[in-house]
């Protein structure tokens, strides 16, 4: 896990998630495949304790990424693995591809 | 004042003023959220760090509520706590409590352990945490001021610790 490095990265990408969420761990398994530098801020179950992912991305499911350097703030898993993809990967992920990822995944925590 | 005696703790071999103050990285609990964080690059000023026991103990709350009351988030120097509790508790104590202040959360205790601060409850095995203590650090991490409880339970003088640790 990056962490110390990643905090002042210009290049840093936040991640909003929580222990265990399934959604997250999607999300993490990406970030550590393409050997992201990211930094992991934890929040609690319960949605009316999550205000600082409400302020930050205007909802309060996660996972939320925020990319520093392209400005983009982002929450529902499938969405995220697939901007990663297509912004670091190996090549942009089709559009038939990414639709069935978003049908398959539903609701983030 | 009590008639008997407050038990004494065992003297320790804690860091002191001029040393060097052990690095770490653990998460760094708000009342919203929590991150990895190492103390080298957090520390970018004159910072205070707060042990205190673990959270739910009356000794860690008094220390907190007076430090708040204090003011000492709002000092120049930065003030960062250490205690022996899981993020969730941490970050829901700062939570209920209004407490502007950030604490790591280190429930296994190596940080104390490291900077000779730690202390194994007796009745409750294989619990270790910080025993009370102040430690001042500067921007490279040497250390220029250091309180440390002697008694059991054991609280600065506030205002002698402020001036001790040119807070005054």
């Amino acid at each position: 896990m990056s962490e110390a490095t990643s905090h002042d990265g210009v290049q840093a990408i936040t991640f909003y998630r929580l222990q265990a969420c399934p959604y997250c761990e999607r999300v993490a398994r990406v970030l550590e495949d393409q050997d992201r530098d990211y930094r992991s801020r934890f929040v609690e179950p319960l949605h009316s304790r999550r205000d600082v992912v409400k302020r930050v991305a205007g909802v309060r499911t996660v996972p939320v990424i925020v990319d520093e350097r392209t400005g983009v703030t982002m929450a529902e898993s499938a969405n995220i693995v697939d901007y990663l993809e297509s912004t670091y990967g190996d090549g942009p992920a089709s559009e038939p591809a990414a639709a069935e990822a978003a049908a398959e995944t539903g609701g983030d925590d | 004042m009590p008639e008997f005696d407050v038990v004494e703790l065992e003297p320790t071999d804690h860091v002191e003023s001029g040393e060097e103050a052990p690095d770490f990285t653990r998460p760094l609990v708000t009342d919203e959220f929590w991150e990895d964080r190492t103390l080298a690059d957090l520390v970018d000023g004159r910072t205070i760090l707060v042990f205190t026991p673990m959270i739910g103990s009356f000794v860690g709350k008094y220390v907190w509520d007076e430090l708040a009351e204090r003011g000492w988030d709002d000092r120049e120097e930065r003030v960062v706590g250490v205690t022996a509790s899981t993020p969730y508790a941490v970050s829901t104590f700062l939570d209920d409590n209004d407490l502007p202040f950030e604490i790591f959360a280190d429930p296994a205790n190596d940080v104390a352990e490291s900077y000779g601060l730690a202390h194994d409850l007796d009745g409750m095995a294989g619990i270790s945490e910080p025993r009370p203590a102040f430690v001042a650090v500067d921007a490279d991490l040497t250390v220029d001021a250091v309180w440390v409880a002697s008694e059991w339970p054991d609280f600065p003088d506030y205002d002698a610790l402020e001036e001790q640790f040119g807070l005054a």
